[in-house]
């Protein structure tokens, strides 16, 4: 089977006022297959929600960006922002954690669905209404509720009203940042609920970028974590738990509190490497537990380390190790 | 109560706390009557020094409002507040500022909490100038050390001199911890003092407040993360709907929770294992609107054990059947 999307060596450059670049992402590479559920994971400024914004062609103009987004196996990046914006909602679309921000305020939720539905020429009039209220009711909200303002929803609800949005033409792939940052524990399990049932029921293939571990390991089929721009480790979300080959993985779920283990809850010394200048060797070096001779000086690549887990770090090469 | 006869740090009582809802303009002129939202309904607790009592719930059950009122930040309706063994409830500004001092509150955010301005030097000296405390500037300076190295920032010649945005979000929040510590207070409150913090360094912050616990401030926990909860603190406390619904000593309540409300809230958390993926008992809907509190217990019509009884007998806290320690109390007539 042929992936759906396929990201290759995407590189993302913010230019800076001071005449400087922020290498915000670095050679990513990612595969997502129909109906897969991928996890995007990784701390503030780690490039997941820039490596997210390519992908839509929603980035500001102050960013370049090389690499190649196959989707479907042909190439949409060629053109820039010009030959995404064609496949934008239709083939992807995304929602955020402010789903204020993605509402029109002084437009009912109904209507604005509405006008997405009739601006992509997918239907138009009651016909286009009458798709509004089963979008409505297929992410939860009662259809009655169409004539209703973003400010008259609860967080939940907005959030639903979003993801009601971002399907309106069918996408393949839902992309969700942060999703259920802003919400209440039992909210957000409903709102990963749904997504679960999206995927499941109308085979959606779903990024989910966010900051959560545990929301990856229960939501996700596999995982790909990311650190000062670059993904160091990738696979099932199993393997990335059980037997992680970057420490970076292994230190980030050892720095997360967990109701099942009350042991030792540890940080990560240091703080992630500014991405405005450039960065010799592993870029994880100055905070790893396991650095050795080679790290500070030569650049780990992704390797395959497993069937289908690739991790960046030179530990895997050195034949004696064999965990982490 | 305190086992050894001494009264608790704090000890907070049938504490209640309202907030007008404003009229509309309408509504004022037909002169209808002033509503007001239960924000806080009846909450007793207590917290020791050196004891960590994490207060849990969902954004709006009232638990930022309990903390507030026992710094006294807003104003109580009924109920009591004592600190030290003194009832602080009605005390005034004046009565009230030495007091203040000894009771010290953490906020969620560094990025805010800090002025831009000011140096770590002056951010840590102020609460002692605001307070007219420290004598002389070299006794304040020795202070001003003595707070950055209790919160972890050492050398403080490193930190003394620089600025909020030259340092990370894990050492702003110590610097707003360090301006607590300064007046050396036996209790602080602290609201959320992990949410904002990337996942790498809460440990960090959540482990400083533990060094300060186990040195013998006592520590009130705003949180809504419970897997947080479960780790670091001694005492679990969970709020619905402006009470407390069930409390008891954190494995307890983790292991063995009875009130259908925390084990809806423990099923939802996620967990680190892909392997552990349980069957979530998902509640539908949200929390109503503290403005209309449901008859009997306030949580009946969300609950998978509901009966017509809970619909009209408002549960006190007691202890369950099932309980396994004697600090446990739930508010459930059905357990």
């Amino acid at each position: 089977m042929s992936s759906l999307l396929e990201i290759q060596d995407l590189h993302v450059w913010f230019d800076l006022e001071d005449g400087g670049e922020l290498h915000a992402v670095k050679g990513v590479d990612l595969l997502l297959d129909p109906g897969e559920r991928l996890g995007l994971v990784g701390e503030s400024g780690c490039g997941k929600t820039t490596t997210a914004l390519a992908v839509m062609g929603l980035l500001p103009p102050s960013a370049s960006v090389s690499g190649r987004i196959l989707l479907d196996g042909k190439e949409i990046l060629a053109g820039g922002v010009e030959t995404i914006r064609p496949h934008r909602w239709v083939d992807l679309a995304i929602v955020f954690q402010g789903a204020m921000n993605a509402l029109n305020p002084v437009q009912t939720v109904g209507s604005q669905i509405v006008e997405a539905i009739e601006l992509h020429g997918l239907g138009k009039g009651l016909e286009a209404r009458n798709q509004t209220g089963a979008l409505l009711e297929s992410v939860g909200i009662p259809a009655k509720r169409a004539e209703r303002f973003p400010h008259e929803l609860s967080g939940g609800m907005r959030q639903r009203a979003a993801i009601a949005m971002a399907l309106s033409c069918n996408p393949k792939v839902l992309i969700a940042d942060e999703p259920t940052t802003a919400l209440d524990v039992m909210v957000q399990a409903q709102i990963l609920e749904l997504l679960d049932a999206l995927c499941r029921d109308f085979g959606l293939a779903l990024i989910l970028v966010t900051h959560d571990l545990p929301v990856v390991a229960q939501v996700c089929d596999r995982g790909a974590v990311m650190y000062a721009g670059e993904i160091v480790e990738r696979g099932s979300v199993e393997t990335l738990y059980h037997t992680p080959r970057h420490p970076y993985t292994r230190l980030l779920f050892e720095a997360t509190p967990d109701l099942g283990d009350t042991g030792e809850v540890v940080s990560i010394p240091g703080a992630p490497p500014r991405l405005d200048r450039p960065i010799a060797g592993c870029p994880f070096q100055p905070r790893c537990d396991r650095a050795f001779e080679p790290c500070p000086t030569i650049h780990p690549g992704l390797k395959m380390v497993g069937d289908g887990h690739a991790a960046a770090c030179h530990l895997n090469d050195v034949p004696a190790v064999t965990s982490l | 109560m305190s086992t050894n006869g001494r009264r608790p740090l704090l000890e907070v009582e049938e504490l209640v706390v309202r907030y007008p809802i404003s009229r509309s303009f309408v509504g004022s002129h037909a002169r209808r009557p002033q509503r007001t939202v239960h924000a806080v309904d009846g909450v007793t607790l207590t917290v020791e020094g050196g004891e960590l009592l994490a207060l849990v719930g969902e954004s709006g059950c009232g638990k930022t409002t309990t903390a507030q009122a026992v710094l006294r930040l807003v104003d109580t309706e009924a109920g009591s507040i004592r600190f030290e063994g003194r009832d602080i409830t009605g005390l005034g500004a004046r009565e009230l500022r030495p007091i203040r001092r000894r009771m010290q509150l953490v906020y969620q955010d560094p990025y805010e909490s800090l002025d831009p301005r000011l140096r770590v030097r002056a951010t840590v000296e102020e609460p002692l100038l605001v307070h007219g405390l420290g004598g002389s500037k070299a006794d304040r300076e020795e202070r001003v050390r003595e707070a950055l190295v209790k919160a972890e920032l050492s050398p403080p010649e490193l930190f003394l001199d620089r600025y909020p945005h030259e340092l990370s979000g894990g050492q702003r929040q110590r610097v707003a911890i360090a301006a607590g510590l300064v007046l050396e207070p036996r209790l602080l409150v602290a609201d959320e003092p992990v949410s904002m913090l990337d996942v790498s360094v809460r440990a960090g912050i959540l482990g400083l407040l533990e060094g300060l616990k186990r040195q013998g401030l006592g520590i009130l926990m705003i949180t809504h993360d419970l897997s947080t909860a479960a780790r670091f603190a001694d005492r679990i406390a969970v709020m619905y709907l402006g009470r407390i619904v069930e409390e008891g000593p954190a494995d307890e309540i983790v292991e063995n929770a009875q009130h259908p409300y925390t084990r809806a809230l423990l099923s939802v958390v996620p967990r680190r294992d892909p392997r552990d993926r349980r069957q979530p008992q998902i509640l539908q809907g949200e929390t109503p609107d503290a403005i209309a509190i449901p008859p009997g217990c306030r949580f009946h019509p969300r609950c998978p054990l509901v009966i017509e009884d809970c619909k009209a007998i408002d549960p006190s806290l007691e202890r369950p059947a099932a309980a396994r320690t004697p600090g446990h109390r739930a508010a459930c007539i059905r357990v």
